[in-house]
């Protein structure tokens, strides 16, 4: 019997079709989903305060509206998230308390700082421009639930891109101070956005496994080189350059190559060792605490109710 | 007390014409805060003028594991569809 139900998600995977909540999964299935969508789901969530950060001291009130809008189409996308792993047996609330006690991970970029307001303009162009990357594959992901959520998201993260790119195309065309922020933003982001794909497919523990199980469908490195190949024209467009001496395009390979970011700095952000990883966290835990009477009360009125339309 | 919120399923009707879809779930305290809730989390950009929201503990689903014996009765009943008779190609509107 186990093995009939194993061949019939196997061949349902390898149709291209997708797995649908009720169906029997392989627990390894299962559990790699909720640790791969939990980690996406916290990453939305934690990315909303870097932005926010900038919401107070916008430029103007078009940059206000817009940065508004773009943090909480982020909080839009954890909760798309969160929702896809409940369909799998996670609880919220343990979710919630694994990500403010440490005990799940969430994409490192967030624990760089935003030293400036160009920070915005480069996280919605890079930052988001390699999430798309990354997440425009899984909008073919073998499980539905993630899949429709991938694909929602994706749609929503194009205005990301955008805003962040014209945000920086003004700033180009102000003064020499702007132009100069801008690149300095540049310098500071690039090697942690080509980090996002992950660790090099030499030492990706969960790739061939979560490639096998149609989770995952292109290796981390083959997206980092999809990444740079569009990254460079748009680089060139608005005049700015990446801070890496090996980046040139290669006439054989018809592809950019580039240098390899520093891999110890990487496990070192992962470990807790960024700029603004405790920061993260103490902030995600006091919101978290700061909210429990809103829940309560929330409850509170609902039963309250509930208990004077039993007695009508 | 529990300060855990249900978690309700959400329904969007995308425009006047098409049938309510099912876009995802999200926790609420009760039902006027859940269709808020979903207003700001699944119609962000137009995509609904009309939202259902229903206790997931309401819904009442077929077993994926007796998927073919449960579906089986249409399964053979190849007569219900139009293909199956034979008609002249020169009779016309049929």
């Amino acid at each position: 019997m186990a093995d009939d139900l194993e061949l019939r998600f196997e061949r349902t995977v390898q149709a291209e079709s997708r797995i649908e909540p009720r169906d029997w999964m392989p627990d390894g299935y299962r559990k790699t989903l909720i640790r791969q969508i939990a980690q996406h789901a916290h990453s939305e969530i934690i990315g909303m305060q870097p932005e926010g950060n900038w919401i107070s001291r916008a430029p103007s009130l078009r940059r206000k509206a817009i940065l508004l809008a773009k943090v909480q189409d982020e909080a839009g996308h954890g909760l798309y998230l969160y929702s896809a792993t409940e369909t799998l047996g996670a609880d919220r609330e343990d979710l919630t308390t694994k990500l403010i006690e440490g005990r799940q991970k969430y994409s490192s970029i967030f624990n760089y700082p935003t030293l400036t307001f160009a920070d915005v303009g480069v996280i919605g162009w890079l930052v988001d421009g390699a999430a798309i990357c990354n997440q425009v594959p899984l909008c073919r992901t073998s499980y539905g639930p993630y899949a429709r959520a991938m694909i929602r998201i994706c749609k929503e993260e194009s205005f990301h891109q955008r805003q962040g790119y014209e945000l920086l195309m003004t700033m180009m065309r102000g003064t020499q101070q702007q132009r100069d922020m801008v690149q300095d933003s540049v310098n500071r982001w690039w090697w942690p956005a080509l980090m996002m794909f992950g660790p090099p497919d030499s030492e990706s523990t969960n790739t061939e496994q979560s490639m096998a199980w149609r989770i995952k469908r292109d290796t981390n490195d083959e997206l980092r080189q999809k990444f740079v190949n569009m990254s460079m024209p748009q680089a060139e467009a608005l005049g700015v350059t990446f801070p890496d001496p090996e980046l040139k395009w290669n006439e054989e390979r018809g592809q950019y190559d580039f240098g390899s970011p520093d891999w110890d700095e990487f496990w070192q952000v992962v470990k807790g060792g960024g700029v603004c990883n405790e920061q993260r966290i103490a902030h995600r835990r006091k919101a978290h605490e700061d909210g429990s009477w809103v829940r309560e009360a929330a409850v509170a009125h609902a039963q309250k109710h509930a208990q004077k339309e039993g007695a009508a | 007390m529990s300060t855990s919120w249900p978690l309700w399923e959400v329904f969007v009707r995308g425009k006047r014409g098409l049938n309510h879809v099912h876009v995802g779930s999200l926790h609420a305290p009760d039902a006027e805060m859940a269709l808020r809730n979903a207003r700001d989390v699944y119609t962000r950009r137009n995509e609904g003028v009309s939202i259902w929201v229903v206790p997931a503990t309401a819904i009442t689903a077929s077993s994926p594991d007796e998927k073919d014996p449960f579906f089986a009765p249409s399964g053979d009943k190849v007569y219900r569809h139009p293909t199956f008779y034979a008609i002249p190609e020169d009779v016309p509107h049929l």
